[in-house]
């Protein structure tokens, strides 16, 4: 799954106060490494916001031989992490309350946390059909479907033996869905391309850049398998119907689209629906 | 003992120049200056024609080393072996001779042309690629570990190989075709956590396997598209089989229940039947029906199909005739009222695997409290801190629990914490291995478990939201880990979460001697934490770490270590290029890999995720493009 990366510069002002976050307002925003400001970086807070990997800022001592080292990390740190436990104690104590709030701002999860196989995800959202006891059995699993966190489908493009998966409830359009594609596949078209290289220097490869995905202006595009099994290009629907139906994923050859198996969309475009 | 005609060539001894620090753990390493170097046997296929071949061994030698050879052939076990290998030329010799299996825990620590210059005779192989990270989509797709090259080294080398386990490795359905015709005598697959093949390689498989016992396929990435899905349980020959163990779980799509009935009918030996969710309770009960001497049953989904009409005196009737069943997994779909029709072998289960059932305290409690003799575990987290309060009542000599999170994402609500751990422990003596998510946990919880459970061996807790502190004191989590290392002596196998401060890393790295694999993410504050495990944890030998403050003054102070582990990956930390190029450098018996996600990735000075292993091959030559090998 990719990483949605972002520049680490929150300079602007405007960028701050525009950032979604959890936790209260005007705290831990400061990214400077400087101990005098008293705060270091709360992973915490900054995980919470969206779009973010949490990174942490060096060190100033980074290159003090190892006793000066103790010495300097521990007065100014210990400072510090009592204020960065302060911090996220409260933070912590918002999160809990506004658990829901927070399911809804839904953000970016990080990639493989928590450590769980995707085969074993996707289970919030497993068939409980009504032969359930009336009893209320697993409060979670009375969950409708659209309440899920997270939803992997597979990810197929031709000409690529191997598939992927993808959280499509990671995304909120189809434009960051085409970005996440994109960085996906990349990666392993360049594979594809090149994958024995014996000895041969790294020359720079054309960058096989896949555009186009969603109007068809590409070499690429991109198609979904919906819940009665029929073929659609993917942008057509409301992005949320889109995450409701979409069972499957596929990037196709733009050559490779027929009249046929795409016969689906034409119809339903035409409709207007 | 039938031994394997020599393929002619002769049997040079390994001349090149070997590492003399490394342990006895990877299949590699030997004498180096021991004396004349010895040429192949005399009197015992050719010598191969090689001009500067010395002269055969006299014949007391010779003798000697046959003698030898029937003692040594004894010998199984791994260590064992690579002891006895270190002995002296003669017995370099007549071990390499008679290794039976193979064991390589990383496959690019050694290549195939050189394993297979050593052992002449191998009948099994098992085979590791990637690293427990890349289940969690931490390697991009492409990095490597395929199984092509071992097996075109083999396919010539060993023709009489019986069986092959791989894991984490990437196996083609060419592969799976080139593999069924290349060992006639072929008998034993298991791959876990593999990928790359897809049921047109199962079928090659079933087709030409005429000697297959075990066909395992464990947790998977078996991909097919929807059209090329082959029906390969109907390819088995249409006579009896020699199957032991059918597991097919990972396959996920459908299967031709008649000719699956139809194997397991004609399959007198197979004991251990794992099928896939796409069986129904009703098809699962004729299986039953036709295998009553099975041990080991992955149920399926465990749900009527539609338009069955099953009966739940006839489902547990089934249970109650297989009176050998002491294993069970499955219950991909469980409809929570028919999990009773498994009561009559719950006294008799030594395993039971529930982790993809979505059920209650209330359901599970009345099978758990049979389980008086259960040793292995496997839950949802929807049971509850309640269901493992049953567990602990029931199960006394519990072994090994795993704990999963139904909703496995950080801000789920979570439905065990510190009070479900507190009660197994209180219940669960013998604990020897745990694997728990959860979402809140207390320092004196996991102290309470470090206590009564001295005989933890694997101790993995895993809180999901990062950095979360003990919930009811606020502090970090340093001295419930801290508890774990220094009251649990045995300890091999660590994973940490929750608030971590360098302290935790001090007091893994004073008490923690015998760890040898440990898993950091979201932990501690500074170079330090890393300088401390690397100095002071002198058994270790997988470590695994993400996203935590660690920088290049850690890495390079673990460089007195690095040729004693099997691999070290590190990724969202504080790495430069600049300080992995100072560990390449000074350490030339090690594969420094700088891995990105997209190529142009590599070109920045942060190193963004960093593999490096030990190898005696220098830099592979399957190197992707987004791979940077220092």
């Amino acid at each position: 799954m990719a990483e949605e990366k972002k520049p680490l510069d929150w300079n602007t002002a405007e960028e701050k106060k525009l950032e979604l976050r959890l936790g209260l307002p005007g705290e831990g925003e400061d990214w400077s490494p400087s101990p005098e400001k008293g705060k270091k970086f709360t992973p915490l807070e900054a995980s919470l916001s969206l779009g973010h990997v949490s990174k942490v800022p060096r060190s100033n001592n980074f290159t003090a031989s190892p006793a000066t080292k103790r010495e300097a990390f521990q007065q100014p740190k210990q400072l510090e992490f009592m204020q960065l436990q302060k911090a996220k104690e409260k933070a912590c104590d918002g999160l809990l309350q506004n658990s829901s709030h927070a399911s809804r701002i839904a953000a970016t999860p990080v990639v493989g946390w928590p450590p769980i196989r995707s085969f074993r995800k996707n289970l919030a959202g497993a068939p409980q059909l009504s032969t359930e006891s009336p009893n209320e059995s697993s409060k979670a699993a009375k969950k409708p479907e659209n309440e899920r966190k997270s939803l992997f489908v597979k990810i197929n493009m031709d000409g690529i033996p191997i598939g992927r998966k993808v959280d499509i409830k990671a995304y909120d359009s189809y434009d960051k869905l085409s970005l996440a594609v994109d960085e996906l596949f990349q990666g392993l078209m360049a594979a594809q391309m090149d994958p024995l290289a014996l000895g041969t220097p790294k020359i720079s490869q054309e960058k096989q850049v896949i555009t186009g995905l969603l109007d068809g202006t590409g070499e690429f595009t991109l198609a979904y398998e919906d819940n009665e099994g029929d073929r659609m290009l993917v942008g057509d629907v409301p992005w949320d119907m889109f995450v409701f139906t979409a069972k499957r994923l596929r990037v196709l050859k733009s050559s490779n689209l027929s009249t046929s198996s795409l016969g689906a969309v034409s119809r339903k475009r035409s409709n207007g629906s | 003992m039938a031994r394997v005609e020599e393929t002619g060539g002769d049997r040079e001894e390994n001349k090149e120049e070997e590492t003399s620090w490394w342990s006895p753990e990877a299949v590699e390493g030997g004498r180096v200056g021991e004396g004349p170097s010895r040429g192949s046997r005399g009197g015992r296929g050719g010598d191969g024609g090689r001009p500067d071949t010395p002269p055969p061994p006299p014949y007391s030698d010779q003798v000697l080393e046959n003698v030898l050879e029937n003692v040594l052939q004894f010998l199984v076990c791994r260590r064992d072996r690579n002891a006895a290998s270190l002995v002296c030329r003669s017995w370099y010799r007549a071990e390499a001779q008679t290794r039976r299996e193979l064991s390589v825990g990383n496959c690019y620590a050694v290549s195939p042309a050189r394993v297979v210059r050593r052992f002449r005779c191998a009948r099994a192989l098992v085979l590791k690629g990637r690293p427990r990270f890349a289940d969690f989509n931490l390697f991009p797709l492409g990095w490597g570990a395929r199984f092509s090259p071992w097996l075109a080294a083999m396919a010539t080398a060993y023709p009489w190989l019986e069986r092959v386990c791989l894991k984490r490795m990437t196996v083609s359905d060419s592969d799976l075709a080139f593999l069924a015709r290349s060992f006639p005598s072929f008998r034993d697959l298991t791959l876990i956590c593999c990928d790359g093949f897809g049921t047109a390689g199962l079928a090659v498989i079933a087709v030409l396997c005429r000697n297959l016992r075990i066909l395992d396929l464990i947790e998977n990435d078996v991909e097919d598209e929807e059209e090329e899905v082959i029906d390969w349980i109907s390819r088995f020959p249409e006579t009896t089989t020699s199957l032991e163990s059918l597991s097919f779980e990972c396959v996920n799509c459908p299967v031709n229940f008649s000719a699956l009935e139809a194997l397991v009918a004609r399959s007198p030996s197979l004991r251990r039947l794992r099928v896939n969710q796409n069986v129904s309770l009703g098809q699962l009960r004729r299986l039953m029906a036709r295998a009553p001497h099975l041990t080991h049953l992955g149920t399926g989904s465990f749900r009527p199909g539609i338009a069955e009409d099953l009966n739940v005196a006839d489902l547990e009737q089934a249970f109650v005739s297989s009176k050998s069943l002491i294993c069970l997994s499955g219950f991909r779909e469980v409809a929570p009222e028919h999990l009773p029709a498994i009561l009559p072998v719950c006294a008799n289960l030594v395993s039971l695997n529930l982790s993809y059932a979505v059920i209650t305290a209330e359901q599970l409690k009345p099978v758990i409290l049979k389980c008086n003799n259960l040793r292995t575990f496997w839950v949802l987290d929807t049971v509850g801190d309640e269901g493992l309060l049953a567990v602990a009542k029931a199960c006394k000599n519990l072994h090994e629990l795993r704990v999963f999170p139904f909703e496995a994402t950080e801000d789920s609500e979570g439905s065990v914490s510190d009070v479900g751990l507190v009660a197994i422990s209180n219940g669960c003596r013998k604990l020897q291995s745990i694997l728990f998510f959860c979402q809140r946990m207390t320092n004196s919880a996991v102290v309470a478990m470090s206590k009564n459970c001295q005989d933890l061996v694997v101790f993995r807790l895993c809180i999901m939201g990062r950095h979360r502190p003990d919930h009811i004191t606020r502090e970090p989590m340093d001295e419930g880990f801290g508890a774990i290392v220094m009251n649990c002596k045995k300890l091999t196998r660590l994973a940490v979460s929750g608030l971590l401060t360098d302290k935790v890393f001090k007091y893994i790295a004073t008490h923690g001697k015998s760890i040898r694999t440990l898993s950091v993410a979201f932990a501690g504050d500074s170079d330090l934490s890393l300088k401390y495990v690397l100095e002071g944890c002198h058994s270790l030998q997988k470590l695994e770490i993400r996203d935590s403050p660690f920088g290049d003054v850690g890495l390079l102070s673990g460089i007195h270590h690095y040729y004693n582990m099997r691999f070290l990956w590190m990724s969202s930390c504080m790495l430069t290029l600049s300080g992995c190029k100072e560990v390449a450098q000074k350490m030339p018996n090690l594969v420094v890999e700088v891995i990105g996600d997209r190529p142009k990735d590599l070109d920045s000075d942060t190193v963004e995720k960093l593999y490096l292993y030990r190898s005696l091959e220098g830099p592979r030559d399957d190197v992707p493009l987004f791979v940077n090998i220092l």
